[in-house]
C-alpha cells in the first residue's frame, strides 16, 4: 500500500487541530482509535481524511468510547505500532482508567488533549481541568501555546515517547478553541523532513514479533507492583527531561525555533513574574510588556513540560524574582491550585525570599484579559513594596459577584 | 519461585517473556522441547487449586481426542493424535474430560486428590450395558 505525499507552503495558515493532524500525518502514524468530542475532533477527523484521501499508510478504528479508544490504541502499540489519538474533557476522564494501562505498560502513545472543562455543568471551552485531572497518570505533558507549537510538539512528542530508553505514552496539550480553532501561519516541514526527524518505528516487545513471544498487561500484586511503578516514577524523574532536551535541540537545529522545558520571557532582570500555560502566556507576555513601558520589571514563566515536572528548571527561572503569581485555569475544589502548589513546592528548600500567590481564572473558556493581567501585574507589584502578599493567597478572577478568595 | 529482582533488574512494562531467548518454530516445537521462562504458566505448578483428579485409563480410550479438543486448561497430552496422559501441574480438576468422552466404561474419571491411579485403574468401571 503505498501514500501520496502533500505539498506544503512553507507557512500553511492552521489551527491548532489542523496543525496537530498534519504532525499525525507527516509522522505515518498506523494506527488512530478514536471516539469523537468537542474541541479535540477535527485532529482524528483530519488523520482519517487523510488517510482516505491515501496520504496515509495506516489504520483509522471507529470504537464506541474513548475508554475503547484508548483500549484500541493499546492493543495496537503493543502489537507494536505508531499510535496517536486526541480527545477532551470527558472523553479524556471516560479514558483515565486506560491512561494509567497505556503507561504501566510503556506503551509510547501520543495523545493530543484539546483543554476543555469538566463537567457539571457541560461546558465545550477551555480550561486545564483535564489536563490537571490526569497529573499523576505517568504520561508525559507537553504544553502548546498556540498552533505552530502543536504542531511542532507533536513531532517532537514521538521522538521522545517511542525512544527505547523512554518508552513512555505523551500528551501534547493545547487549549480548547483558543489554540485548537484559531487559524495562525505555521512554519511547516517537508514530508520527508518532518519523518526523517520523527524517524522510523522501532517496536520494542511488540506481540508480532512471533519468535519472542510477550504477554502484555499482566497483573502483580504486593510482591511485584511497587518495583514496576518505582521503575516508571525513577524513568519519569532521571531519563525523560534530558531525552526532551536532546529532542529540543534537534529541532531547533532543523527549524531554528526553540523549546525550553520552561519558557522564560523578560525574566532576567524581572521583580513580578506571571506563571501560567496555554493561550494565557501569550496574552501575559504581551501585557508584560506593556508593564515594562510603566515601570514595572514583568515577566513571565510558561511550563512547556508540565510532566515530568521540570524542577531544577522551575527553580532557576524563578531565581532573583520577588513576587510570583501562579494561574491556575482549573477549580482546585478545596485545595490550593496546581501550579501554586508545584511552584510552593520548587521553590520551598531554595533560599528566595519570593512572595507567591494563586489565582484561579478562565473556567469554561471565560477569557483572561489584558485588563486582568494589567490589574495583576500591579497586585504584585504592590506586594513586592510592602514585602508581603497584601492579598489573601488564593484568588478567583474574572468571575462575576462577589470577590473570591481563600488562604 | 520467580527471583524477587529489584525495580531495575527487569524489562520495563508489565511485560513478560513466555521463553528464554527466540523461538524459530513454535508451531512445529512440542511443550517439552520449548524453553520457557520461569515467566510462562507452562513452569509453575498450580496442582493445589484441584480438590479432584482425572485419572485416565488408556484401556478403554479410543484416541477421539474429544478431551483434549474440550480441556479449557490444555491439560490433555497428546502426541501424533494419541492421548498419552494428563498434564497434572496444570489440570485444575474441573472434570470436563470426562464428560467430554464417549467411550463406555469412560477412559477418564474424577477421583478424589488422594486416590492411587493403579488401584484406581484396577477398580474401574465395568461397561454400563444400559448405554450400550
Amino acid at each position: 500500500m503505498a501514500f501520496d505525499k502533500m505539498e506544503l507552503q512553507k507557512i500553511e495558515v492552521w489551527d491548532g487541530n489542523r496543525a496537530a493532524a498534519q504532525a499525525l500525518r507527516q509522522a505515518q502514524v498506523d494506527v488512530v482509535a478514536a471516539y469523537p468530542i468537542t474541541p479535540s475532533t477535527p485532529i482524528v477527523e483530519g488523520y482519517a481524511k487523510f488517510l482516505a484521501d491515501g496520504y496515509i499508510e495506516g489504520e483509522f478504528a471507529m470504537v464506541e468510547s474513548e475508554h475503547a479508544a484508548m483500549s484500541a490504541c493499546i492493543g495496537a502499540a503493543a502489537a507494536g505500532g505508531r499510535v496517536a489519538t486526541a480527545t477532551s474533557s470527558q472523553g479524556l476522564a471516560l479514558m483515565s482508567e486506560t491512561l494509567y494501562q497505556a503507561s504501566g505498560m510503556r506503551l509510547p502513545i501520543i495523545l493530543n488533549l484539546v483543554n476543555r472543562a469538566l463537567a457539571s455543568p457541560l461546558n465545550v471551552n477551555g480550561d486545564h481541568s483535564d489536563m490537571y485531572m490526569i497529573r499523576d497518570s505517568g504520561w508525559i505533558q507537553f504544553d502548546a501555546f498556540c498552533p505552530q507549537e502543536s504542531y511542532d510538539l507533536n513531532l517532537i512528542a514521538f521522538r521522545v515517547a517511542e525512544d527505547h530508553d523512554i518508552r513512555l505514552p505523551a500528551i501534547v496539550n493545547q487549549d480548547g478553541f483558543m489554540t485548537s480553532h484559531t487559524a495562525q501561519g505555521v512554519h511547516t516541514l517537508s514530508d520527508d523532513e518532518a519523518y526523517a526527524f520523527v524517524g522510523e518505528y522501532k517496536p520494542m516487545n511488540d506481540m508480532l514479533d512471533f519468535e519472542h513471544p510477550v504477554t502484555h498487561g499482566v497483573q502483580t500484586e504486593e510482591d511485584w507492583h511497587f518495583e514496576h511503578k518505582a521503575r516508571q516514577h525513577n524513568d519519569l524523574m532521571v531519563k525523560v527531561i534530558p531525552k526532551i532536551k536532546e529532542v529540543f535541540a534537534d529541532f531547533e537545529k532543523l527549524t531554528g525555533r526553540k523549546y525550553n522545558l520552561v519558557e522564560k520571557y523578560d525574566m532576567d532582570d524581572a521583580d513580578v513574574c506571571v506563571v501560567c500555560m496555554g493561550s494565557s502566556v501569550e496574552t501575559a507576555r504581551e501585557v508584560a510588556t506593556e508593564m515594562r513601558a510603566k515601570g514595572i520589571k514583568a515577566g513571565v514563566v510558561g511550563f512547556r513540560v508540565f510532566r515530568p515536572i521540570p524542577f531544577a528548571e522551575i527553580i532557576d527561572a524563578l531565581k532573583g524574582v520577588k513576587a510570583i503569581a501562579a494561574l491556575d485555569r482549573s477549580s482546585p475544589n478545596g485545595a490550593a491550585g496546581t501550579l501554586f502548589n508545584e511552584i510552593a513546592g520548587a521553590l520551598f528548600n531554595t533560599d528566595t525570599k519570593a512572595l507567591l500567590s494563586g489565582y484561579v481564572y478562565g473556567l469554561g473558556g471565560r477569557d483572561l484579559t489584558k485588563a486582568h493581567l494589567t490589574a495583576l501585574f500591579n497586585e504584585l507589584q504592590a506586594n513586592v513594596d510592602a514585602g508581603k502578599v497584601t492579598t489573601q493567597l488564593q484568588q478567583f478572577i474574572g468571575v462575576r459577584g462577589p470577590k473570591l478568595a481563600y488562604l | 519461585m520467580m527471583t524477587k529482582k529489584g525495580w531495575d533488574e527487569f524489562e520495563i512494562g508489565a511485560m513478560l517473556r513466555t521463553f528464554n531467548g527466540k523461538i524459530d518454530d513454535i508451531a512445529g516445537t512440542q511443550q517439552q522441547d520449548r524453553d520457557y521462562s520461569e515467566n510462562s504458566s507452562y513452569t509453575a505448578s498450580v496442582a493445589d487449586w484441584r480438590l479432584i483428579k482425572p485419572i485416565f485409563n488408556k484401556d478403554y480410550c479410543i484416541d477421539c481426542q474429544f478431551c483434549w479438543v474440550y480441556c479449557p486448561d490444555v491439560s490433555i497430552i497428546s502426541r501424533d493424535k494419541k492421548l498419552i496422559g494428563v498434564d497434572m501441574d496444570h489440570c485444575k480438576g474441573c472434570g470436563i474430560c470426562v464428560e467430554a468422552c464417549p467411550t463406555n466404561p469412560k477412559s477418564l474419571l474424577m477421583f478424589p486428590e488422594q486416590a492411587d491411579e493403579e488401584s484406581e485403574i484396577a477398580n474401574w468401571p465395568k461397561k454400563d450395558e444400559k448405554e450400550a
